[in-house]
């Protein structure tokens, strides 16, 4: 039964991915049988092309995904570059995974909040630097140009893309490195970018890779922080799916096409990118330059990390004072009084937001923790490399949403299977199998071997093993993948929003379609609720094995 | 002390992409122990990964393993009753160093709890089940290793260097209470070692590979 395991998973992934993208591609040159359309045309592409905006739609996407991403990218470089291990440094390691685990949609809002032109910045240099006695009317949040959309996805992108190198560079033997360059004469900081980082980045380069594929194609970030007239092209895709006109469907396949296109066209931007690096950066390795420019980086390194990790705690912090705000006028800092009232009003309502949250969550972890590991344990029983099918596990990264979930909706309508809470589960189970994966795999093929086999030589069988000595070992990686992969769960607006058929209400749907809303502090409950749910599950993934092993000693810290 | 099986290891031969790593043709009669020496690279470990079970299918084996009449390289490694010392006793963890013992325990043994405190007794360990093994000493580690062994109720026992990662006075205590033990308990034993003092501890034959 095990050896079916890897294949299970495989199929729940690229299957419905493959039907989604079919069922897009399809209705884009106009068959949809549904609908009436049993002819291949090109009048979607027309339509699409012909509509206001759409250059400026591509342009936005394209672009805010690549610069974020570079930014995101340099920021996370420049640290490690920087990094000496210092209190500074350590801190903001351990920070790192509590702040992956906020969902984008409570960092677009606390961002929001926080340089909204009536928001907690403006107020704190009001009227004293500015002299502004009411709100400035200007556009900051969904500005045309998408730099608050871009400020927000870097907030995500370098918790995510520093996380990743820290899992990455033990394998690397930094220490032995850097040593051996600085014996050279190389100073630490240029010591770990030309010796660390050539070697690192091969081993980063799929969560880049997914970092632009998400940054290109973002619905729920975009929806509360980008631009509007036009927004990107995902959410002007996400309208006219929602158009009461269902010809709009035509128009909004060809968008998912055209939007795959986007992504794929940002993706060969930044390999040819790597290409000419690659290329050039051979001669500034060997150069010898050994000091040059090693101060400004270990200063700007370390000062823009910090400046991304203070600006998602006060973007919490932000959350927190408009959840409890009661009356405050305008230029003050801080309300002039504090109330439970909005908490007390908005409990009620989200009574079944939350258990539909949590149930997704829960079932979808439990889908793909079952599966995930049933192919570990299989791989490692037969001794099995690091297959080369595993780039189809991060498939469901890199193909954006947009692009395929619509397809996914209609692929199982035609299959008169009507969005429900089912269908949200195996859609969620798409984004929170790959990072389950993601973040057990190591940890499970790096267990000492002779363990198991111990058991073996004293008479255990394989199962027994598993349960017994398996298991207990890797309790604490494996509530850590558990934790992630809920909090990814938790973070889904598009697939819950699809595959429910709007019918599934969640924390994180509720949340961005109060956008548009604008009840800041209704806005701040929900987001706060939003974040608090991954962050109790991280509380428990840390607690639990402390918990169950408080008298071993060796099992407190990591096996 | 008939009554204990002998360990056969007939016409081995063990290869590697069709290059050959040894080739060995023995018997350990019960209560003897075979020292198998040789530098690192000259396929001590893999023979012990063979005679365990735990064989890379990227290795090609040729020949048979018997236990008296009774066929074992056909087995998985838990039904081939053959127990195994490694350089670190590894303790599990997780468990206490009576759930230790326990654990390796047949399931069906009779007054579990006596046989554990017997074993401990033995090697001086009385009244140790529920401690932590992190916090025992390293010869105490190599003693409750030993015990968990001989308590799982082997046919046969290799060793990988047992006493290697032991400081020099604890090393001696050491091989005489294993040797000690396994002599007692009538059990054939295969020893990998590259440390003469080891082959001369165990009194018996010695194969030098490689």
């Amino acid at each position: 039964m095990l050896f079916l395991a890897p294949w299970v998973l495989i199929s729940a992934l690229v299957v419905p991915l493959a039907a989604g993208l079919a069922m897009i591609i399809l209705p884009a040159f106009g068959y949809l049988p549904v609908l009436g359309g049993e002819t291949f045309h090109f009048d979607a592409w027309r339509a699409l092309w012909a509509y206001p905006g759409l250059h400026r739609s591509i342009l936005l996407s394209y672009v805010s995904g690549l610069i974020t991403t570079l930014v995101a990218l340099s920021v996370v470089v420049l640290f490690l570059a920087a990094n000496r291990g210092t209190w500074l440094d350590r801190s903001i390691r351990r920070l790192v995974s509590p702040l992956l685990a906020i969902p984008h949609a409570a960092v677009a809002f606390g961002l929001a909040f926080l340089i909204a032109p009536s928001g907690l910045f403006v107020r704190w240099i009001s009227p004293g630097l500015t002299g502004w006695e009411r709100p400035p009317d200007v556009l900051i949040v969904n500005d045309p140009w998408g730099l608050s959309l871009m400020a927000g996805l870097m907030l995500k992108e370098v918790p995510f893309l520093l996380l990743m190198c820290l899992a990455a560079l033990p394998q690397l033997g930094t220490e032995k490195r850097l040593m051996m360059a600085r014996s050279l004469g190389y100073t630490p900081t240029i010591a770990w970018l030309k010796t660390v980082l050539p070697s690192l980045y091969p081993l980063i380069r799929l969560p880049v890779y997914a970092v632009i594929a998400y940054a290109t194609s973002v619905v729920d970030m975009a929806l509360i922080l980008g631009p509007t007239l036009p927004p990107t092209l995902s959410v002007s895709i996400l309208s006219w799916f929602n158009d009461p006109n269902l010809d709009r469907r035509y128009m909004a396949s060809a968008g998912a096409v055209l939007q795959l296109g986007v992504t794929l066209a940002a993706l060969l931007t930044w390999w040819l990118g790597e290409q000419c690096i690659r290329r050039f950066s051979h001669y500034w390795l060997v150069n010898g330059a050994r000091k040059a420019g090693s101060t400004t980086i270990a200063i700007s390194g370390r000062m823009l990390l910090t400046t991304t990790t203070l600006l998602v705690i006060s973007a919490i912090g932000g959350l927190v004072v408009f959840s409890l705000a009661g009356f405050w006028r305008f230029p003050d800092a801080f309300p002039g009084t504090f109330t439970l009232d909005h908490w007390q009003r908005i409990l009620p309502s989200v009574i079944t937001p939350l258990m539909n949250t949590l149930s997704v969550g829960l079932a979808s972890t439990l889908i793909a923790g079952v599966l995930v590991v049933a192919t570990l344990e299989n791989a490692v029983r037969h001794h099995l490399p690091v297959s080369r099918s595993q780039w189809l596990l991060y498939l469901p990264l890199i193909v954006p949403q947009v692009a395929f979930l619509f397809g996914l909706v209609v692929a199982a309508e035609s299959m008169r299977i009507r969005p429900q809470l089912a269908l949200v589960i195996v859609a969620h189970l798409l984004f929170v199998a790959p990072y389950l994966y993601l973040s057990l795999s190591e940890a499970y093929r790096r267990l000492d071997p002779r363990w198991v086999q111990v058991a073996h030589s004293l008479g255990v069988g394989p199962w027994r093993a598993f349960w017994q000595v398996r298991l207990p070992l890797l309790l604490a990686p494996l509530l850590t993948a558990c934790a992630v992969s809920l909090a990814v769960s938790i973070s889904q607006y598009l697939p819950t929003l699809l595959l429910g058929g709007g019918r599934i209400p969640t924390i994180t749907t509720e949340a961005v379609a109060m956008a548009s809303g604008g009840n800041r502090r209704l806005i701040a409950v929900l987001a706060l609720l939003q974040a608090l749910l991954p962050f109790i599950g991280f509380s428990l993934a840390l607690l639990i094995p402390r918990w169950v092993w408080a008298k071993r000693r060796t099992m407190q810290g990591v096996v | 002390m008939n009554a204990n099986p002998r360990l056969h290891i007939k016409q081995l031969t063990i290869s590697l992409e069709s290059e050959m790593l040894l080739a060995i043709d023995r018997v350990i009669p019960p209560g003897d122990v075979l020292t198998v020496m040789g530098p690192s690279g000259s396929g001590k470990s893999t023979l012990l990964a063979y005679l365990a079970g735990f064989l890379s299918p990227a290795f090609t084996a040729l020949g048979q393993l018997y236990l008296d009449e009774q066929r074992l390289d056909t087995l998985p490694a838990e039904k081939r009753g053959i127990g195994l010392l490694f350089q670190d006793p590894l303790l599990f963890p997780h468990l206490s160093v009576g759930g230790n013992l326990r654990f390796g325990l047949p399931r069906q043994s009779n007054d579990k709890h006596r046989q554990i405190s017997h074993a401990l007794e033995q090697v001086g360990l009385a009244g140790f089940e529920k401690r932590d093994p992190a916090t025992l000493s390293g010869g105490q580690k190599a003693r409750v290793a030993l015990m968990r062994l001989l308590l799982s109720k082997p046919q046969a026992v290799l060793l990988d260097e047992p006493f290697s990662k032991l400081d020099t006075a604890l090393r001696q205590e050491t091989r005489s209470l294993v040797f000690g033990q396994l002599r007692e308990a009538g059990l054939p034993t295969l020893l990998v070692t590259h440390d003469r003092a080891d082959a001369d501890a165990a009194g018996g034959p010695v194969i030098e590979l490689g």
